[in-house]
């Protein structure tokens, strides 16, 4: 099983999978063979103590290292916001979330983990977030990879996804952006210093609204750089509590940030902020500038809406909302040009501080989905996870381009995919090396031609010699002999047309032994040519040509050789 | 006659060298069956050279030359004894690996390869032959050795070998054997058929090294291949080709690699070669594909007028074009190595059509189907629209039209986009690349230039330094060809706020040269430049420097700013600036320099605003230009910028000085010594005045002074007088000497740009003065022994000058060395009073030389920055402890910095620290121009008080590397180099060439 996420927008039984399509009846276990985790985004592991503690699962769940660090974390948040905020029962314990992550089995990148006999998988990186991951799942020489999200142009914080040419038999990606190309990334990073830097200098206040992991890394490492070049000197803060844990585990997994990080981390971890500090609630009322970054990350509640209220009526200030905001909340409506907010208890807030605008998304664009297909090279593709319309679009450019199938089925719906599996066969070392010894020395650029039996027994095949083969099954050969006449308009005598004939032959094949025997036939090789002449017309002599099975290919060159007729003799 | 003198000398030198223990050779071949790399064979050919020399020294000490030769024969019959004594294979090879760590001279060379094949015949372990084969290799790359007596031998091993690794070595050997013999066409087809022989061998290991010796010796010549019988032998290209399709991928990246190894030794490669090389680009390895992107780029350059089918459709293109596009397509390659590759190689391919140049920017943006216009043409628009400042709305960048699907390529094979996905890269290394490909596309092509900027200007904001400071450099370079627009402008401007002081000079240099096409954005640049000038104040200088450019490059744009930026009021009398505040001169730099082509502008400026011109032309005037003001005549009068350069009138009066100082013959002494030193004064304030002349000047007043002085001290009267006078000219006269010693090498090495035509004379100079000393010391030296040695030191001087200038001998007619070879003869074998009477007639009668002038010289200079010398503050440290003084230093006109500048720091108590600093330290902001930033580490005893030290910057020289000795000819007299050194080898020293700064400095005693 690929992923075990929830749906965010529901609250009741739709949140989680139906597992049922799994199994009606019976454990989950025996139906999996193991479970893989992509990366600790909620809507990629969010069900998982419920599937295996709830509906009961006991086989292994792999994950990467820093994907397994972070995502109880998350669970356990989730839990606490579900449970203790909303009051609701029947959702899975702390226990529970320990106990699931007992069964997780943590893998290195590039790593191959051979699952059981035939099932092996491999991660490979993929950007996104810290720790995201695409896994190679390969069983024999069929071979599925699953990207889960990834992102294909680097960023402040992580790399750009790589796969190397594995020729996967089926590639499964993800097309949240199958219609957009994305401009370069610099521009808006651009923008977003500038913005920050401009309303600093003038003394205002800059508020940042984030979630607490992924993009908010990614801002604070663009701006505490950007600090650290321009020797800035007004602080910076954090909003403590799950952030400042998840920060300790980038710190930790340096190995999975991108090449600037981990080229400096011996001089100084990035992630240990020079310019950035916790935040504290009375901080809000220092005079000054200073840039907050505050959950959550849509001002639908929390701390970030208690900060936007207290700085939204002086126009010096700015709020940056560097995503994108569900219909209904407060950053929304004030991205949509709102300038009187109505608050609980009829309040009205006037907002005079600037709102922007900033989209940092770590997504593949249509360009970097194609990318990572022309990358793997895989025979079929299958589009998961975005809207059917703008999938139809990439998937007609996919088959334009590539001329591999590509699918995109709905929920619940099964797609069949021919695959072309390769079979072993074992070849015995005697007849390979007659093989090989037969001929012109073996030339790379031709593939050879051999012969050999094929012995399928006891769900083995095997490639053996035509005399072992009948030895071990017992037969006794027989021979197959091909015979051919040749019309030949030659009005003298026989031994004459024989002798022109062989002169003939002897002209083109010269590679291959050509006898005249003092019978009066010819041999090449092992066929045999006689000549007699037409009962009926003497001037016709008819050739007989004569030549086992194993010699078809020369046998057939032959006949077809002489049936052109001899050349004209010289006198 | 004096060959013979000579000798005496080398025996007497050789003698000294035999007394010191000579060190031990190192270890030389090692264990090395794997030392096979191109520069590790060259560098072990010269390990195998010195060692050669240091061993035949050694065995001098206590051998006859008679007797050496007879070990020699000993040393492969040794050898031979040993390998039949070996009992097992392990032993032999133990023997073998002890043998290779000696070297074997040139003559034993054959000897012990017959005795090492014989053995190898004998050979059953295949570890053994291995080390054999490989130890011929060693032994054939003997400088002196001719090997093809043992080739027939090396071919003959060949045939029976079965082992795959021992076969590679053989002919890894026979490689080296080749290349040995690069003028023997015939034994080069031999081994070429020998390789082709063995293509077929199921080893890759085998097949690689049969390609690359096919590629390094495959005949190049058309004639040659024809005359060859063989018909392997006939189309090189062919057989390598054949192997592009190798299973094994490294015999493919061999096979490449022996192709381009073809092109390089002159083959011209054939056309048919390209198609099989783009098949390579979709290869699964790595190394292969790096390769073949190499060779298509060969090809393009080879041939980039043909025209290639486009596969899919009817139509043709340009080979350069196809392959710009195929290596474009290279730049989104999966590893980076190809990616770096791709993008360095797509700079130098400057036929490619401006089509498809343009095309490598373009990236189509879509949101949801819809076009959307990129951030660069949103910039644009608004610009052009009047309205600066991005809007900020949310969907501010909404997208407008609909696309039509059907034409959306989203993974184009041509090279669309390219550089946008190679400056986007995740490793930095391609992102490098990627900037200096663009340098030097847009260095070829304007419109490409113009387009390319908002791209670069990008790349000021790379998180990684050297991509920034090297996308700078880039715009830089190509800023004649570009026109920066407001918005890019305040992009590059951000920038000037960087912490890192390269960034921001590199700003500077940048912004010194760029064209900027509005008012508003001078004014920009100005406040930038100010807000810059308050954050990091030591930018001072870099940043006048920067507005005096673009103050002289805009002069109409400044024009309407002038009553802004300087406050005047029509009506109110304004208060009159600082005159020492930086950002004040900042700018009036940047007015005065717009005022220097803009008459009308003087018009503008207050009263107080002349006499800050007046002011700062004197303080700071390689900053202000000379100004023709309004009712006041120029203020500088020594050159007039109305005059035209065409006629230079200072070069012009340089050269007539001179010409009237080496026309001096006719006048007396009294008055020669008068017109010296007129001249040498007129030079020195040229040379203050016309910075351009300054270092001609300075080079021909030292010289002149030179001359001067040695008239001086050989004025005949002083010598005239009774002995006991001698002390009085004596001092003169060794004072004299020994600055003339000391000026000579100032200018033999302080100066760049000096030719031989100079060096000979500067060393004739010294050569004068060497003599001088020599007739001063017989003067005063009671006896007549350590005379004897003084002398012939300095007749072995006056021989090796003679060896190093002898080409130029013939243009010193009538000089001192002139007369001084004519005497030489009777010179050696006179006695040293005698040679001593000689010379001091030769000094006295010779002629002064004309010191020819070259077209460039400019003598090195250092500009200490900081430390300042002015703080009062001392530097407070505990003593026994070390600070750390920055030293940040300007350097012009210095060769070789990183071997030659040392930082000196003098203590009060006489104490002198010579500091080396680091090859990193020194940065190259420019041609001829050097920056050292270092850390000097001081530390001392407790003092009691604070006192002053003194830290300059001194030029070291060695004449052993002086200009003479690389200039000669060396193959011709080293071998008597090596056992003669030359009289003035190793001499070093230093040239101070910095004003010394003062630091304040306090070491503490340690608290208890």
């Amino acid at each position: 099983m690929l992923d075990c996420g929830m749906h965010m927008g529901y609250n009741d039984d739709r949140r989680f999978p139906d597992f049922s399509y799994i199994t009606q009846n019976g454990r989950l276990t025996d139906f999996l063979d193991c479970v893989i985790i992509s990366h600790f985004h909620l809507d990629h592991c969010g069900a998982l103590p419920y599937f295996s503690e709830m509906v009961g699962y006991d086989g292994p769940i792999y994950m990467t290292h820093p994907t397994k660090a972070i995502c109880p974390i998350l669970l356990e948040d989730y839990r606490k916001i579900t449970v203790d905020k909303k009051g609701e029962t029947n959702f899975f314990t702390s226990q529970m979330i320990k106990d699931c992550m007992k069964k997780v089995v943590a893998v290195h990148l590039h790593q191959t983990v051979q699952v059981d006999e035939e099932l092996e998988i491999k991660a490979y990186y993929a950007g996104h977030v810290l720790g995201a991951a695409m896994f190679q799942i390969k069983v024999g020489c069929e071979s599925v990879v699953y990207t889960g999200d990834y992102n294909m142009t680097p960023d402040r914080h992580l790399g750009a996804a790589w796969l190397d040419k594995c020729r996967p038999d089926l590639l499964i990606t993800e097309s949240t952006y199958a219609t957009t190309i994305r401009d370069s990334k610099r521009c808006r990073e651009r923008d977003f210093l500038k913005k920050v830097h401009e309303t600093v200098e003038r003394g205002g206040k800059v508020l940042i609204p984030v979630f607490a992991l992924g993009r908010a890394q990614e801002l604070c490492i663009l701006l505490e750089t950007f600090w650290e070049r321009m020797n800035l000197k007004a602080p910076i803060y954090f909003s403590t509590g799950l952030t400042e844990k998840a920060n300790h585990y980038y710190k930790l997994f340096i190995t999975w940030t991108n090449q600037k990080i981990r080229k400096t981390f011996v001089q100084r971890n990035m992630f240990e902020f020079k310019h950035i500090k916790a935040f504290d609630r009375a901080f809000a009322d220092n005079p000054g500038p200073m840039v907050v970054f505050a959950t959550p990350g849509m001002l639908h509640a929390g701390q970030s809406l208690q900060i936007f209220r207290k700085w939204a009526g002086n126009e010096k200030n700015m709020v940056i909302m560097p995503g994108y905001c569900v219909q209904g909340t407060v950053g929304h409506k004030i991205l949509s040009g709102q300038r009187k907010l109505e608050m609980e208890g009829r309040q009205i807030l006037e907002v005079k501080m600037q709102v922007e605008y900033m989209s940092f998304s770590a997504h593949a664009d249509a360009k970097g989905i194609m990318q990572l297909i022309r990358q793997a090279e895989p025979r079929n593709v299958l589009l998961v996870h975005g809207e059917a319309k703008k999938m139809e679009f990439l998937k007609q450019k996919i088959e334009q381009e590539f001329h591999v199938s590509c699918f995109m089925p709905a929920n619940g719906e099964t797609t069949t995919i021919l695959t072309n599996p390769c079979i072993p066969v074992d070849i015995s070392l005697g007849l390979l090396k007659r093989e090989t010894a037969i001929g012109a020395a073996p030339d790379a650029k031709r593939p050879r031609l051999m012969h050999g039996t094929l012995l399928m027994k006891d769900n083995s095949f095997r490639l053996v010699s035509p005399e072992q083969a009948l030895k071990e099954l017992g037969l006794a050969e027989h021979q197959l002999r091909f015979t051919c006449r040749v019309h030949i308009q030659d009005p003298r005598k026989e031994h004459e047309t024989v002798l022109r004939v062989y002169n003939h032959l002897k002209g083109v094949l010269k590679d291959y032994s050509v006898q005249h025997l003092p019978d009066g036939s010819i041999t090449v090789e092992s066929i045999l040519i006689q000549a007699t002449a037409h009962s009926e017309d003497q001037g016709t002599k008819v050739l007989l040509v004569s030549w086992t099975y194993q010699d078809e290919e020369l046998g057939s060159y032959l006949t077809s050789l002489l049936k052109k007729g001899l050349p004209q003799s010289t006198p | 006659m004096a060959t013979g003198g000579r000798r005496t000398i080398e025996c007497g030198l050789r003698a000294e060298r035999e007394a010191a223990p000579g060190p031990l050779p190192p270890q030389l071949y090692g264990s090395s069956s794997g030392l096979r790399g191109g520069v590790m064979a060259a560098h072990l050919k010269k390990r195998v050279y010195e060692e050669f020399t240091k061993v035949v020294q050694q065995q001098h000490e206590d051998l006859s030359t008679k007797k050496l030769r007879l070990t020699k024969p000993s040393k492969s019959a040794a050898l031979h004894v040993d390998l039949c004594k070996a009992t097992s294979p392990a032993d032999a090879l133990q023997y073998l690996l002890q043998f290779a760590r000696k070297p074997v001279e040139v003559e034993s060379v054959e000897g012990v390869v017959r005795i090492l094949l014989e053995h190898y015949y004998k050979e059953n372990d295949a570890s053994v032959r291995l080390k054999i084969a490989s130890l011929l290799g060693l032994l054939s790359k003997t400088a002196g050795f001719s090997p093809d007596c043992i080739m027939d031998d090396a071919i003959n091993t060949l045939q029976n070998e079965k082992s795959h690794q021992v076969l590679a070595q053989l002919l890894d050997t026979l490689l080296v054997i080749g290349t040995k013999l690069p003028d023997n066409p015939s034994v080069r087809m031999r081994l070429v058929e020998v390789a082709c022989k063995h293509l077929t061998d199921s080893s890759h290991g085998v097949r690689n090294k049969c390609l690359q010796l096919i590629g390094c010796l495959g005949p190049v010549e058309k004639g040659v291949a024809k005359e060859a019988e063989s018909q392997a032998a006939r189309d090189v290209q062919k057989i390598i080709g054949d192997h592009f399709n190798d299973q094994d991928p490294r015999v493919r990246t061999a096979a490449i690699k022996a192709m381009l190894q073809l092109h390089e030794r002159g083959l011209k490669l054939q056309q048919a070669i390209y198609s099989q090389a783009c098949k390579l680009l979709a290869d699964d390895y790595e190394q292969v594909r790096s390769a073949a992107v190499q060779l298509i780029w060969v090809l393009s350059q080879l041939y980039p007028e043909s025209i290639v089918p486009i596969p899919s459709s009817n139509e043709e293109i340009r080979l350069v074009d196809d392959a710009f596009g195929k290596i474009c397509h290279m730049v989104s390659d999966g590893s980076w190595v190809v990616r770096v590759q791709a993008a360095k190689l797509l700079g130098s391919m400057q036929q490619v059509s401006s089509h498809f140049l343009e095309q490598t920017l373009d990236k189509k943006l879509m949101s949801d189907l819809r076009r959307k216009r990129t951030a660069h043409e949103r910039a644009k628009e608004l610009y052009s629209s009047g309205e600066f400042s991005s809007g900020r709305k949310w969907g501010d960048d909404a997208p407008k039209e609909e696309i039509d699907t059907g034409a959306v390529n989203l993974i184009e094979s041509g090279a669309c986009g390219a550089f946008v996905h190679g400056l986007e890269d995740e490793m930095y290394e391609v992102r490098i690349a990627a900037v200096e490909a663009l340098c030097m596309l847009a260095q070829s092509s304007p419109s490409f230039a113009e387009k390319c900027l908002d791209f670069l200007v990008d790349m000021f904001n790379d998180e990684i330094e050297e991509v920034r400071l090297q996308s700078i450099h880039t715009m830089r370079k190509i800023s004649n060809n570009i026109t920066l627009r407001e918005d890019q402008l305040d992009t590059v401007l951000a920038v000037l706020e960087d912490s890192s002081r390269d960034i921001r000079e590199a700003l500077h240099e940048l912004l010194c040269c760029t064209n900027v096409s509005t008012k508003e954005g001078i004014h920009l640049a100005l406040v930038e430049l100010l807000k810059n000038l308050t954050k990091y104040p030591t930018d001072r200088e870099s940043i006048w420097k920067c507005l005096k450019f673009l103050g002289s490059r805009h002069p109409t744009l400044v024009l309407p700013l002038v009553p802004e930026l300087l406050s005047t009021h029509p009506f109110f009398d304004t208060p009159e600036p600082d005159m020492d505040d930086p950002a004040y001169i900042a700018v009036l730099v940047l007015i005065f320099n717009a005022a220097k082509s803009c008459p009308t502008m003087p018009a503008l400026f207050s009263d107080h605003t002349f006499r800050h011109y007046a002011y700062l032309r004197d303080s700071l005037s390689h900053l202000v230009p000379p100004l023709r003001l309004p009712g006041r005549k120029l203020v500088s009068s020594a050159v007039s910028p109305s005059i035209t350069p065409h006629e230079d009138p200072s070069q012009q009066f340089l050269h007539q000085s001179l010409e009237r100082v080496y026309n001096f013959q006719h006048l007396d002494p009294r008055g020669i010594q008068e017109l010296l030193e007129f001249t040498i004064r007129d030079l020195q304030r040229l040379g203050e005045l016309q910075s351009e002349l300054a270092g001609m000047a300075d080079f021909t007043a030292t010289y002149l002074q030179c001359q001067l002085l040695l008239i001086k001290a050989l004025q005949e009267k002083l010598w005239n007088v009774a002995a006991p006078l001698y002390l009085k000219q004596n001092a003169l006269a060794s004072a004299a000497a020994k600055q003339i010693l000391e000026e000579t090498y100032k200018m033999e090495f302080m100066y760049s740009g000096v030719e031989s035509r100079q060096v000979v004379i500067i060393h004739h100079m010294r050569l004068q003065a060497k003599a001088l000393q020599l007739i001063v010391t017989a003067r005063t030296t009671r006896g007549v022994e350590p005379l004897f040695g003084m002398c012939e030191k300095f007749l072995q001087e006056v021989d090796s000058f003679q060896r190093c200038f002898i080409s130029e001998l013939p243009h010193m007619q009538g000089s001192f060395v002139d007369k001084l070879l004519d005497l030489m003869p009777r010179l050696v074998t006179s006695k040293p009073s005698e040679v001593v009477k000689i010379l001091q007639t030769t000094l006295r009668q010779s002629t002064f030389l004309h010191l020819p002038l070259p077209e460039q010289l400019h003598r090195a200079t250092a500009n200490i920055i900081e430390p300042t010398g002015e703080s009062d503050n001392p530097l407070r440290f505990t003593s026994g402890l070390v600070v750390a003084l920055d030293v940040d230093a300007t350097l012009e006109h210095v060769q070789d910095p990183q071997g030659t500048v040392k930082v000196q720091v003098l203590y009060p108590d006489g104490q002198a620290q010579l500091i080396h600093p680091k090859p990193a330290d020194f940065r190259n902001p420019g041609p001829g121009r050097h920056r050292l930033i270092t850390q000097v580490y001081l530390s001392h005893t407790a003092w009691t008080e604070p006192c002053q030290i003194e830290v300059r910057l001194l030029l070291a020289y060695n004449s052993n590397r002086s200009k003479a000795s690389t200039r000669a000819p060396k193959s011709s007299w080293s071998e008597s180099l090596e056992a003669l050194p030359p009289p003035e080898n190793g001499i070093e020293g230093t040239i101070p060439f910095s004003k010394p700064v003062k630091v304040y400095i306090m070491p503490k005693p340690a608290r208890r």
